[in-house]
């Protein structure tokens, strides 16, 4: 057997494996959602149909608010991290990453216990306003289960972003007598761009199709995952359903891909 | 004066951020071996329901195991011949293939669990045991072992080894399996430690995809979340950081390891 045979041979199981499970059935996917009977405007239903663009709506605005809190609250944090050496860091870098492994159900119970019927913020709430503060089965839930997931992914980037800047761009900004908020402002934060724009797409496309968490807060929250889950099971819409999953697939492909021609590497999400 | 301030008062915002991450984590852990979680702690230590826990599912977390080994098994027959496949040809297909194969990242589990159902749910065997799991699962781990590995074959001059291999008179089958495995043994095993991890922990392809009688791990949380009292659900959440922490300290480890080789190149 020659080189050249061999290294194709190495590539078969691959591409086997890939269309059979994976390219296939996504091309079905497709088709699937243009065979309901809206036929190929199902998709356009998403964006006209008044209850699927709500969902799209709340969607899309619950992510960009988790995505924009989570850079915020990253970046403090982070930065703290990467400039400071004190007793103690190393286990808050622990504890800051740990929860990276997390599936989206278990981020759902910890919200539960957080802010649920039994939940500490209710307990420590009970005393200091007279009433147990619950919201975790809400969008508000939501949106710190959204929280715990996206802190960790995004602050190891922006400390590994954060340990390659160049100290000497900040001590010249410093001799030229920039103060500390105009060094952050004029210096760091442009210098941690891409950093930004490659963990924010991954945070804000994995909220978009989280699915675990919004199941485990479920009840009556209305985003994309959970609306495609209902469409499928409880409706037997399944061809709205795949529409559905469809569109919601390419935007959160697109925003990836956008995202890395901008030059940023990507740390892999599961939600 | 003003600078011990500002670290003051970025330690305590990072302190507390830690805090809401930490803090459910360490409450669960607490709950599954306290007695009565709504009267606390004081209500006595128990194992009471982690044997329950035992007893309702110990099949799911075999069952997990069972995927996330087949998983890996796949991924690795798969993987490892590919990821070098992709790394000797280069050129403008083999990044094609690469860029189709890491999709499944950025496409929601919803998704591609949909997309297998449509396609496989009518072949009823098959749907009906643990090997549709495994499929799911294989499409979505795979990109990670296929990353880890080329990632190694890019730190190390393969076609050298490869070439001199060649010169000795070694035949491909056996220049892959005595020079190029042996040497991507690192980014082997830290795309093996991904997969498993990711297999256990995988529930939006797995929700879709299993049957009551194919149930995995977090599977059964989430049916544990919604229908068990808390102390159970806890335990269950226990049950699950025991197995997947060693595996996650295992990828720190290796990491930092791996990074400072990274560092010194």
């Amino acid at each position: 057997m020659n080189a050249k045979t061999f290294v194709r041979l190495c590539l078969l199981p691959l591409v086997v494996v890939t269309l059979a499970f994976f390219l296939l059935p996504m091309i079905r996917l497709v088709i699937t959602g243009a065979s309901g009977p809206l036929g190929i405007n199902a998709y356009a239903a998403i964006l006209f149909e008044p209850r699927y663009r709500t969902t799209l709506i709340n969607t899309v605005v619950l992510a960009a608010a988790t995505t924009a809190a989570t850079l915020i609250i990253a970046t403090i944090a982070g930065l703290f991290l990467q400039r400071h050496r004190f007793p103690g860091r190393a286990v808050l870098v622990a504890m800051l990453t740990f929860p990276l492994a997390f599936p989206g159900v278990v981020v759902g119970f910890m919200i539960i216990l957080l802010a649920g019927r039994q939940g500490l913020i209710g307990d420590i709430t009970l005393p200091l306003l007279g009433e147990k503060l619950v919201f975790a089965y809400s969008i508000e839930g939501l949106f710190l289960g959204y929280l715990y997931f996206s802190i960790p992914r995004v602050i190891l980037t922006i400390m590994a972003s954060a340990e390659k800047l160049d100290p000497s761009l900040e001590e010249a900004a410093r001799a030229l007598g920039a103060g500390p908020w105009r060094v952050h402002r004029d210096v760091i934060l442009p210098a941690l761009g891409p950093a930004f724009v490659a963990s924010g797409a991954i945070a804000f496309a994995t909220a978009m199709g989280a699915f675990g968490t919004a199941f485990t807060l479920a009840t009556n929250i209305d985003v994309l995952p959970m609306l495609i889950y209902t469409e499928f099971t409880l409706s037997a819409n399944i061809a709205m359903a795949a529409a559905l999953s469809a569109g919601l697939g390419l935007v959160a492909w697109a925003i990836l891909a956008l995202a890395r021609s901008f030059g940023g590497s990507t740390v892999a999400a599961a939600g | 004066m003003r600078a011990r301030v500002i670290f003051f008062s970025q330690f305590a915002f990072t302190v507390l951020v830690a805090a809401f991450l930490i803090v459910p984590a360490v409450l669960s852990m607490a709950a599954g071996v306290t007695t009565n979680y709504f009267r606390g702690i004081r209500s006595g230590f128990t194992l009471q329901w982690v044997i329950q826990v035992w007893e309702l599912y110990a099949d799911t977390i075999a069952r997990s195991f069972v995927v996330a080994l087949l998983t890996l098994a796949v991924t690795l027959v798969v993987g490892v011949p590919a990821a070098y496949a992709l790394h000797v040809r280069g050129g403008r297909l083999s990044r094609a293939i690469e860029e189709i194969i890491t999709l499944p990242l950025a496409i929601p589990g919803l998704a591609i669990a949909l997309a297998l159902l449509l396609s496989y749910g009518t072949f009823s065997d098959f749907r009906r045991s643990s090997l549709f799991i495994v499929a799911g699962h294989v499409v979505f781990t795979l990109p990670f072992m296929v990353r880890s590995v080329m990632a190694i074959f890019s730190s190390i001059d393969v076609k050298t080894l490869d070439e001199s291999a060649s010169s000795l008179g070694a035949a491909p089958w056996r220049r892959f399996r005595d020079v190029i495995v042996p040497n991507a043994l690192p980014g082997i095993l830290a795309g093996s430690l991904m997969v498993v991890t990711l297999s256990l922990g995988e529930f939006n392809l797995t929700w879709m995809l299993h049957t009551p009688l194919t149930k995995t791990l977090p599977v059964g949380l989430a049916d544990s979340y919604a229908s068990m009292r808390l102390e159970v659900a806890s335990a269950y959440t226990l049950v699950f950081f025991v197995m997947i922490i060693p595996l996650l300290v295992a990828m720190q480890i290796f990491a930092d390891s791996g990074g400072r080789k990274g560092a010194r190149k």
